[in-house]
């Protein structure tokens, strides 16, 4: 297992803990962030740490027109690429701010899925690949308390669904990851509940062995499946008068 | 929020961040009375600040390596367990390290740590080349033996109270194998125990358990572990195409804080009789692997929790060679006469120590954890009398409870610490709980 691990928005939390995880394995990293050259230490760490190679690449999910040069550029096609671009902001910034709101849609949606669009077609052609997608539970129902995230989510675990529909069949493999609460920079602002928060270090763990198991669609804490499962089984009577 | 060590006590309250960048950390320091804090594993309250309290953890990247000298940089948070997960498959091993290896570096250095090796290689200042350190104003200093060496003579042991540790270097022991060859010495008494220390000045490590129930006769009766790192050819046949990997242990957690009533006399009576036989079974030499040998308890997370909601005390003093002898038998009578043993203690030689304000000096160290019970806080002021009766002086990074008068008594270079500190605007940017309690 010493095949290429690409890591779009290689900078937050858990992105570096997959990094990580991986490199642990032995996996060649290529880090892909904006100001990559910035990342010099994170490099250092995973070279020092494992002694695989780490690159740097400078990557913007929303300047979409340079995501093919962007995969182009690589100076090797990975075999595995993790998107853990996103941005939640402020819900009720995103409601009353449209320039917000577009930026959360955009990082959260339209940045990763055109980015994976244009890797599953490299995939594809090659005849391999697995690409592993961080979308949320918040996209399993949109919520009042942050439906904006929570529909680029939706989004983005569509596309997913639909990508690993198409691929099936050219041995492409695609991972849908729904963390649940994660204690990261993201949710340091938050009070987020023991129990249903897991560390950036599980998520990577559960990343990496969907990946050699050929998971579909995970949720990393087992408990998040029986959270959104009831939470989409309520009736959108009683629903939308609720606020979870 | 309420923050406590390792001991479950004294609980206290300070603002907790945990900073990712220098700037963050800037900003905390100049506000003032702050301290780092590891990964919690100093057991009073050195590690909570005086108001702000600052999780180091996420400054845990590891930045270069030079396979020729084994010296590794690396951030404060990095911790000890990380360093051999990614050293020891290559040969390397840390040079000096405590008994638990879910410490960070910062924390090493700021509380000076020794190992079963201080008798040879010293503590962990041993190891440590250079040290960044971030001073009151939010800017960082370079300090080394050659590169403002006071500061950095003060800052490894001093306890994270000459600033705030961001990176280190630190040399790394080149190994054969990921294990140890333990030779095991009954000794049916303390005498017989100092001299299994003395007659094994040249073993690389050298710790005894002791029993402290044991009375009479069997006073200070104590299983005497010295070790080596063995050699390839050494390593058990299953393990030997792969000398570096151990066999890994499955961890269990502690599930829950234990019923006062669990530690009682008499069931620490009989875990420590067991222990000694047990071990007096295993005389002679084992190979052992190295998170075995060095680490038993890391085995069982939040093992803490054996000592209930209220928590523990450790006692743990040393005392100069020349009235080691006559001052362990005093503190082993006192202990066994009150019948309060602790349930785990371990006595160690130290070798010579040459530092400003390091816990070590030549002589012998016993450490001893009591749960926070009446009987047992009762005992505590006679185990301080006896150390200062025989001039010895107590370790800050176990420290609860020591009152300022008798820690000032025993340690006279604290009050030189505190005065540096003042002199060099340091006292009121840097303090934990335990800095204030004890006037640092």
């Amino acid at each position: 297992m010493t095949h290429p691990v690409l890591i779009l928005g290689a900078r937050s939390d858990m992105a570096r803990a997959t990094a990580r995880a991986f490199a642990a394995l032995g996996h060649p990293i290529q880090l892909a962030a904006r100001n990559a050259d910035s990342m010099q230490m994170e490099k250092a760490d995973l070279e020092t740490r494992y002694g695989v190679e780490v690159t740097l690449h400078d990557f913007d999910a929303l300047d979409v027109e340079g995501h093919e040069g962007f995969v182009d550029g690589l100076p090797v096609l990975p075999r595995i690429a993790v998107c853990a671009v996103g941005t939640m902001g402020e819900q009720e910034e995103n409601e009353k701010d449209p320039a917000k709101a577009v930026a959360v849609l955009r990082s959260n949606f339209e940045g990763p899925a055109i980015v994976f669009g244009v890797l599953a077609d490299r995939f594809a052609n090659r005849g391999s690949g697995t690409l592993v997608g961080i979308s949320s539970v918040a996209g399993d129902r949109g919520r009042a308390s942050n439906y904006v995230y929570g529909s680029a989510k939706a989004g983005f675990t569509a596309f997913l669904s639909g990508l690993r529909n198409r691929l099936a069949k050219q041995n492409v493999h695609v991972v849908t990851v729904k963390p649940g609460f994660v204690n990261t920079a993201m949710t340091a602002h938050l009070d987020l509940p023991a129990k249903l928060t897991a560390e950036p270090d599980e998520v990577a763990d559960a990343i990496v062995k969907a990946v050699k198991k050929q998971r579909n669609i995970i949720y990393v804490r087992p408990i998040w499946w029986l959270v959104m499962s009831i939470i989409c089984a309520v009736p959108e009577m009683i629903f939308k008068k609720t606020s979870i | 929020m309420q923050l406590t060590g390792w001991g479950n006590f004294p609980k206290r309250t300070t603002q907790l961040t945990a900073p990712r960048t220098e700037a963050e950390v800037a900003e905390q320091v100049t506000e003032g009375r702050a301290i780092a804090r590891g990964n919690g594993r100093s057991y009073g309250d050195s590690a909570i600040g005086a108001v702000r309290t600052l999780d180091m953890r996420r400054f845990d990247r590891m930045l270069s390596f030079n396979a020729a000298t084994g010296q590794l940089v690396a951030e404060a948070g990095v911790m000890l367990s990380d360093v051999i997960d990614s050293f020891l498959p290559r040969g390397w091993f840390p040079m000096v390290t405590p008994g638990t290896k879910l410490i960070t570096l910062g924390g090493a250095i700021a509380a000076d740590v020794h190992g079963k090796n201080h008798h040879v290689d010293g503590s962990f200042r041993a190891c440590v080349d250079w040290i960044d350190l971030m001073g009151p104003d939010g800017s960082v200093t370079r300090c080394s033996r050659d590169e403002n060496s006071d500061l950095f003579g003060w800052t490894i042991g001093g306890m994270g109270l000459t600033g705030v540790i961001l990176r280190c270097a630190i040399r790394l022991r080149s190994v054969k194998s990921g294990w140890i060859r333990q030779t095991m010495i009954p000794a049916a008494n303390l005498d017989e125990a100092i001299s299994a220390f003395e007659d094994n000045m040249a073993a690389t490590y050298s710790v005894a358990w002791i029993d402290c129930a044991a009375k009479g006769a069997a006073l200070g009766r104590s299983l005497v572990m010295l070790g080596e790192h063995a050699e390839p050819g050494e390593v058990p046949p299953r393990y030997r195409a792969t000398p570096f990997k151990a066999p890994r242990r499955r961890k269990k957690t502690f599930p829950m804080n234990a019923p006062g009533f669990a530690l009682n006399p008499l069931s620490v009576r009989a875990f420590n009789a067991l222990y000694f036989w047990n071990g007096a079974r295993q005389e002679g030499q084992q190979i052992i692997d190295w998170d075995g040998y060095f680490y038993p308890l890391d085995a069982i997370l939040k093992w803490n929790r054996l000592y209930g909601r209220k928590g523990f005390m450790q006692f743990q003093c040393v005392l100069p060679q020349d009235r080691a002898r006559e001052g362990l038998h005093r503190l082993m009578s006192a202990i066994s006469d009150s019948g309060q043993a602790s349930f785990l203690s371990v006595l160690k030689r130290f070798g010579p120590q040459d530092s400003p304000f390091s816990f070590p000096m030549e002589g012998y160290t016993l450490a001893l954890d009591f749960p926070r019970h009446p009987r047992a806080i009762a005992l505590m002021p006679e185990l301080d009398a006896i150390t200062l009766d025989n001039g010895g002086r107590f370790y800050l990074a176990k420290d609860s409870r020591v009152p300022a008068d008798t820690f000032a008594t025993a340690d006279p270079r604290a009050a030189a610490f505190a005065q540096w500190r003042r002199e060099n605007g340091l006292a009121d940017a840097f303090a934990s709980a335990q800095s204030e309690r004890l006037h640092l």
